[in-house]
């Protein structure tokens, strides 16, 4: 049954050093293909690689089994040093059934490697995957490194010594695989199978079948003679330290713990569940001892106004939500900003418009964020740029809300979300204080001025019912400069609407300069970044120099106010490109403010960018700057 | 700490300096004075209540409240106050609401307030009509009701706020009338003291688009013969010397009867306390709008714990077992390895 598609021979095995591997497993999504991938990552991230992760989910729970509809993969990048992505391409795929070849096949590059279930190849399989005839014999994975592994029922004769039945033990496959890609890049078998004990420690069946299927697979890599070599892709240079992997959306919901320790108030929660959202609303809810309140509200209105609610009363309220909640909260942030109470939202961008693609990501809430309420109402945003990078982004967020008494947005999106990477744990007494001060009880003989503002800041104060002497009103009718009250006079509107477009305006002194990554200071193309394209434009930017080309590169934290030297910095470049994932949300902010050519490289396939895409671009713009001048001119017109 | 004394206060020390601005003769400005009379006898401070409030006529409420007020935006008001309510059960937190704030743009908000028994005291304002809008019909106006956006008349059927809240699992569920203070300061005196979600509804006269609506009932010369006061362990009776009250019929429905045709024993002994509300709802219906005879006073107070409380109690059990949070040991809870 086992054969090579290449060769025949058994030749010695070899033990190959590799820097880097991207490894894609893919199945249904009943086969645990997410859980594989974690375990895979984990027993990576132990070993010592660097990593990136790239999960990729149906929004369906269960589409039928066996379609392309149905199709669940995880995307794993390690190396021996420092990555940035989860990789453009796999290297390797490991294909639980038809369905998971057929939908993942296309993105093997040649000489790429597919390790199939061959047991699953059956007609039926093959006829709901909508292939014609069976792949592996009729010769069109020709091209690739094909191994065949009948994974199912060298599964289930594993399995039977624990006496799960057939059909449980079936399931047990995923380790299986597991345990064959494992062996092939010698990864360390404890942490799997300790896991293994933990997580089904309440059904001694289930871990003694899981258990027999990840050893099966080891020992069929070692045994069956199929794989001419082992690989070894050796453990990277970290600083020293401490390290955890860490997704996007639990370094939100850590970093909004400690933004709440750091800024000396009491976390509340108010959130409605929604794609890739979720599971901060998860995380949150499980550290109730922190004393973090989380309320699971009926919609996402009641989400932001109960965390504005709980803001008025002092406590750091946060919603968490995704695009189709960030629509329904507007009008409360509106009022947030009316009332100048510290309010953070969290949008985990995904797909739109409307429902869209919930489970596939997207950049396209930018303007959204900016300009998505009625009147002129600001609201700063910072933008996560990795998934670890998630947690300082999200202390940043609320050291905002609170010293400048205003809604923030946070932006993530479902790749920074979902995704991975190794992450030093920072010592808890080097985080910043980001603690306020609320206004002090007075005597109640001078009328307390809810509206007077910090002079340097032109932030009101924060006055906390149960505060003695400082009993007043606030709202959403416009109201009087310092005195608060409502106020129709033509003249304060003004006023105010100008207050609180400069006290969020000023925030841009407060905010670190744009570091410009340009080694030789003569780069002619800048790549100008936000959010989640920070991988792959790093990574393009090194391929770009190591090609002996210069490019420079700026990713920006803060989207408003934008940090005070970006317009200087962007008018330094003959090109500055904007590659996100929307059709030029940047792009336009950037060229309205600084009247430069930016332009946009955009893509909006629910996938991230890949290396490669944003290497082309320099690559193109290079050649053009190089054209004679007339041509270019004729070009810019 | 030591406890300071709640300070003796008047009417005028609960009064904001703002002049209220309601058109003259709006009902709303005997709620406004219900309520101002009624909390210096609550024995609470004034720095540690809160009125929160939606849009709307009656929504301009905690203007006139030298308290702390929000005044935040339409129908959303039970949403925010449950966020401070929850987050600080220190707090006195009312909701100030109209028929048209409550019922139809915060009707999601306002059932979700009840069933988690959120620590409110609800005072919705119900003229049958949208004021501050200048005079459309709202989910209380009667079938056929003819304002400027239903110059044929309007089509659809009406809420009852009673019912409403009571099909909402709410512990607390009273009605009272803007004609009489008395009656209205003790329904919200009942309504405070109540721990959990307290609605009351206030028949609110708009004199300016819906003059007279409750005048059948309400009116000085009617209220007798129209109003049935709810007193818990009392029958059910009202009218002159109490000559008719409620009964069971061999239906099962609430009717209403002379005393002197069924004699005193068949008439209904009111009990708010009973755990299902069915009867509760019953009452309700006697009246299918405010031109018959219409129950007055606490339909329903259930004792059930409150929202706040529960979280708290969660926090504390988290705490007891897990020990307070330690946001290092946190940081390392994942897998964890360390280089060098
Ligand atoms: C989102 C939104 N939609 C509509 C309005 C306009 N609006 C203000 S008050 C109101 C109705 C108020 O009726 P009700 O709640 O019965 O209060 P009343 O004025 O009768 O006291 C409407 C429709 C608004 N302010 N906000
Ligand atoms: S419009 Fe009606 S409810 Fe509003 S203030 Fe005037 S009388 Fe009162
Ligand atoms: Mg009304």
């Amino acid at each position: 049954m086992t054969s090579t598609t290449e060769s025949e021979h058994h030749a010695d095995r070899r033990v190959q050093l590799v820097d880097r591997v991207v490894i894609r497993f893919a199945g249904d999504s009943g086969d645990g293909i997410q859980v594989t991938g974690d375990q895979f990552t984990t027993e990576s991230a132990i070993f010592g690689n660097d990593l990136s992760t790239l999960p990729n989910f149906p929004a369906e729970i269960r589409a039928p089994a066996g379609t392309l509809a149905g199709v669940s993969a995880f995307q794993v990048h390690i190396s021996d040093h420092d990555i940035l992505t989860p990789g453009d391409a796999p290297n390797v795929l490991v294909a639980m059934n038809p369905a998971a070849l057929r939908a993942n096949v296309g993105d093997l590059p040649v000489g790429g490697t597919a390790v199939v279930n061959s047991d699953a190849f059956d007609e039926r399989a093959l006829e709901k995957a909508g292939y014609g005839s069976n792949p592996l014999t009729d010769g069109s994975l020709k091209g690739f490194r094909v191994y065949e592994v009948p994974m199912t029922s060298l599964t289930l004769e594993a399995c039977k010594p624990s006496g799960a039945k057939a059909r449980d033990a079936e399931r047990s496959k995923n380790f299986f695989a597991l345990g064959l890609v494992a062996w092939l890049y010698q990864r360390p078998t404890a942490v799997t199978e300790n896991w293994i004990a933990k997580r089904y420690g309440k059904n001694p069946v289930v871990v003694e079948a899981n258990t027999l299927a990840f050893r099966a697979g080891y020992h069929f890599g070692e045994t069956a003679e199929l794989f001419e070599s082992v690989y070894e892709v050796p453990a990277a240079q970290h600083e020293p330290g401490t390290y955890t992997n860490i997704t996007g959306n639990t370094a939100v919901a850590w970093g909004l713990l400690a933004a709440a320790e750091l800024g000396k108030v009491p976390l509340f929660l108010g959130s409605y569940p929604i794609t890739p959202a979720s599971d901060i609303l998860h995380e949150l809810s499980k550290h109730k001892n922190f004393g973090v309140r989380t309320l699971q509200a009926e919609d996402e209105i009641a989400g932001v106004g109960a965390a504005l609610g709980a803001a008025f009363g002092g406590a750091l309220g946060v919603t968490t939500t995704s695009g189709p909640g960030v629509d329904l909260k507007a009008e409360t942030i509106g009022l947030a900003v009316s009332l100048e109470l510290p309010l953070l939202i969290v949008d985990i961008q995904r797909g739109g418009p409307s429902t869209g693609l919930p489970t596939k990501t997207e950049q396209a809430d930018l303007l959204h964020a900016m300009f998505g309420r009625h009147g002129e109402a600001p609201v700063p945003i910072v933008a996560a740029k990795t998934p670890s990078h998630c947690f300082d982004a999200a202390i940043e967020a609320v050291r905002i809300a609170l010293k400048y008494r205003t809604p923030v947005f946070l932006l993530s999106d479902g790749y920074l979300a979902n995704g991975s990477e190794p992450w030093k744990v920072p010592s808890v007494s080097d985080l910043p204080d980001i603690s306020t001060t609320f206004a002090p009880a007075a005597d109640g003989e001078q009328p307390f001025l809810p509206y007077a503002r910090d002079p340097e800041t032109l932030a009101r104060p924060w006055a906390l019912p149960g505060t003695p002497g400082l009993e007043h009103r606030i709202g959403g009718l416009e109201k009087a400069d310092r005195t608060g009250e409502v106020s129709y006079d033509p003249v304060n509107h003004e006023k105010m609407v100008h207050l609180r477009a400069a006290r969020i305006a000023g925030i841009a002194k407060d905010i670190p300069a744009v570091e410009v990554d340009d080694p030789s200071g003569e780069a002619r193309v800048l790549l100008l970044g936000w959010g989640s394209t920070y991988g792959a434009i790093a990574a393009a930017t090194r391929r770009v120099r190591a090609d002996g080309r210069r490019v420079a590169h700026v990713h920006l934290v803060h989207l408003n106010p934008f940090p005070a030297n970006l317009g200087e910095v962007v008018r330094r470049y003959d090109r500055v490109i904007v590659p996100e994932g929307n059709l030029g949300q940047l792009t336009r902010l950037v060229r309205a403010d600084f009247l430069v050519d930016a332009r946009a490289l955009t893509k909006v396939q629910g996938t991230p960018f890949t290396v490669t895409e944003i290497e082309q671009a320099v690559s193109d713009a290079l050649a053009e700057l190089d054209e004679p001048a007339g041509q270019a001119e004729e070009e810019s017109r | 700490m030591t406890e300071v004394a709640v300070p003796v206060t008047t009417r005028k020390d609960w009064a904001s300096d703002q002049d209220v601005r309601w058109c003259p003769g709006c009902g709303d400005y005997s709620i406004l004075a219900a309520v101002q009379f009624l909390l210096p006898e609550l024995g609470v401070r004034r720095e540690s209540t809160v009125f929160v409030s939606g849009i709307g006529c009656a929504a301009r409420f905690p203007y006139y409240m030298n308290t702390y007020g929000m005044h935040s935006i339409h129908g959303r008001a039970p949403a925010i106050a449950t966020g401070l309510a929850i987050s600080r059960p220190d707090l006195d937190v009312w909701v100030i609401s109209g028929d048209g704030d409550a019922l139809s743009i915060g009707g999601n908000h306002l059932i979700h307030a009840l069933r988690r028994n959120v620590n409110l005291t609800i005072l919705l304002f119900n003229n049958q009509i949208y004021g501050l809008t200048k005079g459309q019909y709202s989910p209380t106006s009667e079938v056929g009701k003819v304002t400027k956006s239903t110059p044929f008349g309007s089509l659809d059927t009406p809420f009852n706020p009673v019912s409403l809240a009571l099909g909402a699992e709410a512990s607390f569920v009273a009605r009272t009338h803007d004609m009489d203070r008395k009656h209205m300061q003790e329904m919200f005196r009942r309504a405070h003291d109540h721990r959990g979600a307290a609605l009351v509804e206030v028949y609110q006269n708009c004199n300016v688009f819906n003059d007279g609506a409750f005048e059948a009932v309400t009116g000085r010369a009617s209220r007798e013969e129209m109003v049935i006061p709810l007193e818990h362990g009392q029958p059910i009776r009202f009218g002159a010397d109490g000559h008719r009250g409620l009964i069971m019929n061999d239906r099962g429905q609430l009717e209403i009867a002379e005393v002197a045709d069924v004699g005193e024993d068949a008439i209904l002994v009111h009990d708010e306390t009973r755990e299902d509300p069915g009867l509760a709802f019953a009452l309700s219906r006697i009246a299918t709008g405010p031109h018959q005879p219409t129950p007055m006073g606490v339909f329903r107070a259930v004792e059930r714990p409150d929202y706040g409380s529960l979280v708290d109690s969660q926090l504390l059990e988290a705490q007891a077992r897990k020990g307070a949070g330690d946001l290092q040991s946190l940081l390392r809870s994942g897998t964890s390895w360390t280089v060098g």
